[in-house]
């Protein structure tokens, strides 16, 4: 079961990358916005698998608590802070 | 806001059935923040336990009004009708999942989807049934609330043609009916 | 139980995959969110699931405490993910972005 967890995780890994794509190379600033949190809901579930191989779900699951509701803040604060950037709009309007 | 709330704050402070709501909501709150302590610490020791009293009895204290902010006695039944809800949106999601897979892994994918924004209006009145509203719309996969106001109006934006012609449909008639709106 | 745990983890990363693969995909930033908000609450909420089920072999009340934390995380998600989606989405209007549709390509 172990090696099926590792392996679960690794592929994790793998997709992240995919996100992290479009959080570096995303044309827009909301683009990368999505790509982060799309690592984010990622990175919940792969700390509880890293609990899990190494047997100290007890510790990770709080770290993992406290990831998802960072995460949910961090998107929140974000997309409020770019409500009122005039960039966005002008790079909206050229294209 | 903080002064409309503290105005609704006293109004409701006069009357004599608003103390015993304030108490009920107090009661409830403070339940709910001592499972979610225990939950989360997880020991039993006489210290830890009443430090968690205190800081539950604290928190409800001065927050009562927050997380249950009018109580009324359907919300019992709502409580409850709101599981067999859950339960159909969760066939729901998973059922339309499996067609936004489709549409992401289909080699000509941008001449299927035809993205559009719809707005339509609902009679919807209260608060919670318009959030549930939009939280459920934005799940179902095809559609993403884009504006929701108070008066029940919605603005939606879906991927394609079928998922926005399905709105609002079945899924208004069932948050109706659970928040006892008429249709 | 184990085959029930290995269900739930690989229709997760079934649609952890679709996720990952609509963000790169789509054409725009509305119709990204699509993928990014609704494919990973299914996938997050499905393995978390299978990764509670797991937790749950070694029956005791330790174990039952973790699975019910496990819960409370999905249940969290269940909330959070479409409230953040929402708010995504209500800064693009605001900014002004056009969304991408059929009739604006034919015209160019």
């Amino acid at each position: 079961m172990t090696g099926f967890f590792l392996g679960a995780g690794l592929y994790l890994c793998f997709l992240m990358m995919f996100s992290l794509y479009r959080a570096i190379f995303g044309p827009k600033v909301l683009d990368r916005l999505i790509g982060v949190n799309a690592i984010g809901s990622k990175t919940v579930v792969l700390l509880l698998i890293i609990g899990l191989i190494y047997g100290r779900v007890d510790m990770f699951i709080d770290i993992a608590l406290a990831y998802a509701f960072l995460n949910f803040i961090a998107v929140l604060a974000a997309s409020r802070y770019f409500h009122k950037r005039k960039g966005l709009y002008e790079e909206s309007t050229f294209e | 806001m903080a002064d409309s709330d503290t105005t609704d704050f006293e109004t409701r402070e006069s009357s004599k059935s608003g103390v015993a709501k304030k108490i009920l909501s107090f009661l409830l709150t403070f339940v709910f923040m001592f499972v979610l302590w225990i939950v989360l610490s997880g020991k039993f020791d006489p210290l830890l336990i009443s430090l968690g009293i205190l800081s539950s009895f604290l928190v409800a204290w001065f927050f009562h009004d927050l997380i249950f902010p009018d109580l009324e006695f359907r919300y019992i039944s709502i409580f409850f009708r709101f599981f067999a809800y859950a339960a159909w949106l969760i066939k729901e999601i998973i059922k339309a999942n499996f067609h936004l897979m489709y549409l992401v892994f289909h080699p000509r994918m941008k001449e299927l989807i035809d993205p559009q924004i719809i707005v339509f209006e609902t009679s919807l009145k209260q608060e919670l049934a318009i959030t549930t509203m939009a939280n459920s719309i934005t799940l179902t996969p095809g559609t993403v609330t884009v504006t929701a106001d108070s008066d029940g109006g919605f603005r939606v934006h879906a991927i394609d043609r079928a998922s926005a012609e399905g709105l609002p449909g079945k899924m208004f008639e069932k948050v109706a009916k659970l928040f006892g709106e008429d249709i | 139980m184990n085959i029930l745990v290995i269900f739930f983890l690989l229709f997760g990363l079934f649609f952890f995959t679709g996720g990952a693969v609509g963000i790169i995909r789509m054409p725009d930033f509305y119709s990204r969110l699509h993928p990014a908000g609704k494919l990973d609450t299914l996938g997050i909420m499905s393995m978390v699931l299978g990764l509670a089920l797991y937790n749950l072999n070694h029956f005791s009340a330790g174990t039952l405490l973790l699975s019910i934390k496990m819960i409370l995380i999905i249940f969290f998600v269940f909330l959070s993910s479409p409230t953040a989606t929402h708010s995504i989405v209500d800064a693009g209007i605001r900014a002004g972005l056009r969304h991408w549709s059929k009739e604006q390509r034919r015209v160019e």
